[in-house]
């Protein structure tokens, strides 16, 4: 003891103070502060997603339309690698040396301990050498499987569409549930369906050290999840009718709806020309997809629900059907057709000199004079004066059968097509300045109605239930449980009684039976139709034909459109009816070779800028014999003859009236 | 008191007990920092909870060895260990071993001998012998001179290693002077500078110029200064101002790159989770992840996968705050702050002056060491590398801090005797 005796008390004191210091920040850290426990689960916990195998799509009959098909990701940790056979290594996945160092070396730059993906979606078959040698040849190496879409049958893939990476704005819209790199419908039922076929994701907790290594799962994997399968969608296509409309429609444009009318269920949804949808799976989608987009027949376009057609004369049962309704007609009523109606001073010409023509008549010989005589009463009604109403009530009576307002069908980016309003009319020709006989391109389906081959079919399902229609759909069950929406098991009432039909019906028999379109005529089943060639301003006519069958209990309804094919005789209707009875019956009954020679047509037009190729004249030329020289001289000379007598022709044209032209053109027994 | 009492009551059982707690917490904690699925066992001679088990049995022996010895022996080999240690610091320097940039290692077989941690002990014992030396008084000029001395030329050798750690270790024996008699102004001065130092680099000098000019004249008017009270006020600040100027001198040029960013790291200048604030970052996540209770034994994530740097040596403390949580803290610190309170109340109950000295140099040190480590690891104080008492792994500074302790132990048991 000294005299500082008392300081001990000073130095106890600054000890006690500093370690309350300690204390006090301990508890800051460790009980306030919530942040550094949330830090540490970040450091050592890794969310690991595990993909479920996306929905398969199978057909009506259950028969698979898209499955899916192994591949693998070849992964690398760069610091894992140790030296090996690099060459033999690029062979057997397929790249070459110096995209390899890019790769490895991009790899490397994100970084050395997490694994980054090498090569993509190597098949089965390439990995099943590789597999033995990874292990002990090609350290720091592995395989991730995942699975891509297949199709079986490389069919309908406007229906399913595709799937890809899910861009920018589909990962905002997701509300994160989306990350850069994840696959995501783009279009058709992938993309309707999204939902469903995605499945639902596992997640794994892993800790990983400070190295990134991983070290077993968090808590036993008490709160990892299991990725659920994405569910099975049974469509309603009929795969077979798919593939034979798909084959029909070879090397031309246009498509073909089928719908059951009983259950509004879609059996055939061919858009052509189309392409085969493993394109758009598999290491090449993005080659492939830039093809298909600068492809000048677009094959990308979804024609059932995004092209608009006037329907043409396919259009004339519902105009009957209108008109009986509002009794402007009975079956009975006949006009007298002159071959052509005068409609102001504008004549719409009628192909054949029917004479005398009722409703019946009028339908199976396509007469383009007694539709209009009818539109021209149906719009003159109520006076001339309130046309304006009249068309308004008109359009409306038109779109209760789907026609210019969207059907909803499940697929993206559908067109409602276009009835026009009395608006239009006021553009094109002035406020108040037009009446009934401007408009009558309307009775005969042409103007400016535009149609998607869908309406077309639908309002044939209608006419075959005698007055209504489903909803049409295309998908019958999600996984096991069949679809029982409302929607699908009501009736949509078009407002037209069920006693108008028959006189309608009958007509579109004879169509069939004797008509425009005895081509299509299948003995044995009574098939109802209607052809129509669409006038075409950019080309050849549009050729057209919808029809129902049988005539009683109707099984299937349909709507060809083949463009540029002229007559709705020359080739939608063998078209359509080789889909029915193939759908009725199981097989064609029409000699194959007619079959085929449909099948080999081409009837696309030239792409814009096409010229014909022209030979350049070679010396060999010149050696020619004298006699077939003399030939191709007296050849060429009748053909300038010719030529020089239809210029004359098209002259006289321009001045005269215009029956003249119809001289020179050839004798035609077919409808408008 | 009994003078009878034979000598193994007379031990201090009481910080025996502290120390053995210490020693089973490290063991256990460098179990679980370095913890490995594939090597469960506790004593595995090729892990450093393994070889840390040997250090603490032969720890215990050496303490043993030392209450055996005779405490006058003590006093009389003050000066031949202080000696041996101040040469084997030089020899360091020579045929050191350079370990993380510290020559500071003597290779001895399969050990490593790390003579910086003997200094402290030897040096405790060289300014006990001579402060309770006839005649000695701190007060005096002279003395004051030689226990600086005694204080300074082990500081000196360690700095050239260098080990700015330990060097710091032994400004802590400021507290034996103080005890011993230096002026209070010594400490309150200390203080201030440190303020100072902190303050200049925080902010902008001019400002801190024109603050302390202002504070002073409004001192000078206020409390009323004569002219001793002026001289001095205007002595403390021309001395704060050259200060102030040479921190930015000291800073730049004197100390190193890591030790300027650990500082700026401390004081939120710069920062970089990813570099030089890493560690304490990491370090910080890892005891407050713990939370109350701790995250339980061996299920610390952020030790046990490797995100904290030295974590079984300098960062110990902190698998004792993820595992075992505030709680655990408390506990720790609270058996350290017993000790510390242990040693100041048996250093006051000595009869020599010798043994008083040289429990308050104990103290001091150890205080030092845990302030230091703990401060660091919670952020408080810029990374210096130096063990946490008796926790960290090594065996070196576990020796050291066994012989520090179990010296004053023996002095302690002998208080009643005869005084040296």
């Amino acid at each position: 003891m000294n005299n500082y005796f008392e300081r001990r008390y000073v130095i106890t004191g600054i000890f006690i103070t500093i370690a309350v210091i300690l204390l006090a920040r301990l508890f800051y850290i460790q009980i306030v502060d919530d942040r550094y426990a949330m830090l540490a689960k970040y450091n050592v916990q890794r969310k690991i997603i595990d993909f479920p195998a996306r929905g398969v799509i199978l057909d009506r009959n259950e028969k698979p339309l898209v499955q899916n098909l192994q591949v693998y990701d070849i992964m690398v940790t760069p610091k894992e690698v140790q030296p090996f056979d690099t060459l033999e290594f690029c062979r057997l996945i397929g790249i070459d040396k110096a995209g390899f160092d890019k790769r490895l070396d991009k790899a490397r730059k994100y970084s050395p301990y997490r694994a980054s993906i090498l090569e993509k979606q190597i098949s089965v078959q390439q990995y099943a050498p590789l597999q033995e040698r990874m292990q002990d040849e090609f350290k720091g190496f592995f395989a991730q499987p995942r699975t891509i879409r297949t199709y079986p049958d490389s069919t309908a893939a406007h229906f399913l569409g595709y799937i890809g990476e899910a861009n920018d704005a589909a990962i905002q819209k997701s509300g994160g549930y989306y990350r850069p790199g994840d696959y995501i419908g783009i279009s058709g039922v992938e993309k309707s369906f999204e939902s469903v076929l995605r499945g639902q994701r596992g997640i794994k907790t892993l800790m990983v050290d400070s190295r990134n290594t991983q070290k077993g799962s968090f808590a036993n994997g008490a709160f990892d999840t299991a990725a659920v399968a994405g569910e099975r969608l049974i469509s309603s296509l009929d795969i077979r009718l798919q593939k034979l409309g798909e084959k029909l429609m070879t090397n031309k444009i246009g498509s073909i709806v089928a719908i059951e009318p009983a259950t509004g269920e879609i059996l055939a949804f061919v858009s052509s020309p189309s392409y085969d949808p493993n394109l758009m799976a598999g290491r090449q989608r993005g080659n492939n997809y830039a093809k298909l987009a600068k492809d000048p027949y677009k094959p990308l376009l979804d024609r059932p629900i995004q092209a608009g057609y006037p329907p043409g004369s396919s259009f004339k049962p519902l105009d009957g059907l209108i008109a009986l309704q509002e009794g402007i007609i009975t079956p009975q009523t006949t006009f007298f057709c002159p071959h052509f109606y005068q409609a102001g001073n504008r004549r719409v010409k009628c192909e054949h000199f029917d004479g005398v023509t009722d409703l019946r008549k009028a339908i199976a010989q396509s007469c383009n004079t007694y539709f209009c005589y009818v539109f021209d009463k149906l719009m003159n009604a109520k006076g001339p004066k309130n046309i304006r109403t009249t068309l308004v009530d008109w359009k409306e009576k038109v779109n209760k059968f789907g026609f210019g307002t969207k059907l909803d069908v499940e697929l993206p980016y559908e067109r409602k097509g276009y009835v026009p309003k009395p608006e239009f009319y006021d553009k094109a020709f002035g406020n108040k300045r037009w009446r009934s006989s401007s408009i009558i391109s309307l009775a005969i389906g042409q103007g400016e109605l535009q149609s998607t081959p869908l309406q077309l079919a639908n309002i044939e399902a209608t006419i075959a239930n005698r007055g209504f229609y489903y909803k049409p759909h295309l998908i019958k069950a999600i996984g096991d449980k069949k679809i029982t929406k409302t929607e699908y098991t009501t009736k949509i009432n078009v407002g037209i009684d069920t006693v108008y039909f028959q006189p309608v019906i009958d007509g579109m028999q004879d169509v069939v039976d004797h008509g425009t379109a005895v081509q299509a005529r299948i003995p044995g089943i009574t098939m109802c139709g209607k052809t129509g060639t669409v006038q075409n301003n950019h080309g050849k006519n549009h050729s057209v034909f919808v029809a129902f069958a049988p005539r009683n209990n109707p099984k299937i309804a349909i709507a060809v459109i083949v463009e540029n094919g002229g007559y709705g005789s020359s080739w939608a209707a063998p078209i359509a009816s080789y889909l029915v009875e193939t759908y009725l019956r199981g097989t064609i009954t029409k000699p194959k070779a007619e079959v085929n020679y449909i099948i080999n047509a081409n009837l696309l037009p030239p792409p814009p800028g096409w010229k014909p190729p022209v030979r350049k004249l070679s010396h060999k030329d010149s050696l020619r014999r004298d006699s077939i020289r003399k030939d191709s001289i007296k050849k060429l000379k009748s053909d300038t003859a010719k030529r020089i007598e239809l210029k004359s022709a098209g002259k006289k044209k321009a001045t005269d009236s215009t029956s003249k032209l119809l001289a020179y053109q050839p004798k035609r027994k077919e409808d408008e | 008191m009994n003078n009878q009492r034979s000598f193994f009551f007379n031990v201090d059982w009481l910080t025996v007990l502290i120390y053995l707690a210490l020693c089973t917490i490290g063991w256990f904690n460098i179990h679980a920092a370095v913890f490995d699925e594939t090597h469960p066992s506790l004593i595995d001679l090729d892990t450093n909870y393994g070889k840390q088990f040997i250090f603490i049995i032969s720890a215990v022996v050496l303490g043993s060895v030392i209450l055996l010895l005779d405490s006058r022996f003590i006093s009389g080999l003050a000066p031949v260990v202080y000696v041996t240690t101040v040469l084997l610091l030089m020899v360091v320097l020579v045929v050191g071993k350079n370990v993380g940039g510290n020559q500071a290692w003597i290779p001895l077989g399969s050990f490593r001998l790390q003579p910086s941690e003997f200094a402290k002990f030897s040096t405790c014992l060289l300014l006990a012998r001579y402060l309770s030396g006839v005649n000695v008084r701190i007060t005096e000029f002279k003395s004051f001179l030689m226990a600086a001395g005694i204080i300074a030329l082990p500081m000196l050798l360690i700095m050239l290693q260098p080990d700015t750690g330990s060097t710091l270790v032994f400004c802590s024996l400021i507290f034996v002077l103080y005890r011993e008699g230096l002026s209070p102004y010594f400490l309150i001065i200390a203080g201030l500078l440190i303020a100072l130092f902190v303050l200049s680099l925080l902010f902008n000098q001019l400002y801190l110029i024109g603050i302390l000019i202002i504070l002073s004249v409004a001192a000078a008017f206020l409390l009323r200064l004569r002219r001793e009270g002026l001289v001095a006020l205007a002595g403390g600040l021309i001395i704060s101002i050259a200060f102030i100027f040479s921190v930015n001198f000291l800073y730049n040029n004197v100390l190193q790159p890591h030790q300027k960013s650990r500082i700026d790291e401390l004081l939120g200048i710069k920062t970089d989770l990813r570099g030089a604030g890493y560690n304490v970052n990491q370090s910080k996540i890892a005891i407050g992840s713990g939370k109350l209770w701790g995250k339980g034994y061996l299920q610390g994530t952020q030790t046990k996968y490797a995100f904290v740097p030295a974590q079984s040596t300098d960062f110990i403390f902190c698998t004792v705050g993820e595992e075992w949580g505030f709680a655990g803290s408390i506990v720790v610190i609270g058996l350290f702050m017993f000790l510390l309170l242990r040693i100041i109340i048996m250093a006051e109950r000595q009869r020599s002056p010798f043994s008083r000295v040289y429990g308050y140099g104990v103290a001091s040190i150890i205080f030092f060491h845990v302030i230091i480590n703990i401060g660091m690891t919670i952020g408080l104080v810029p990374v210096i590398g130096i063990p946490l008492p008796f926790i960290s792994y090594g065996g070196s500074s576990l020796w050291s801090f066994t012989i520090l302790l179990f010296i004053l132990i023996k002095l302690d048991s002998n208080r009643l005797g005869h005084v040296l």
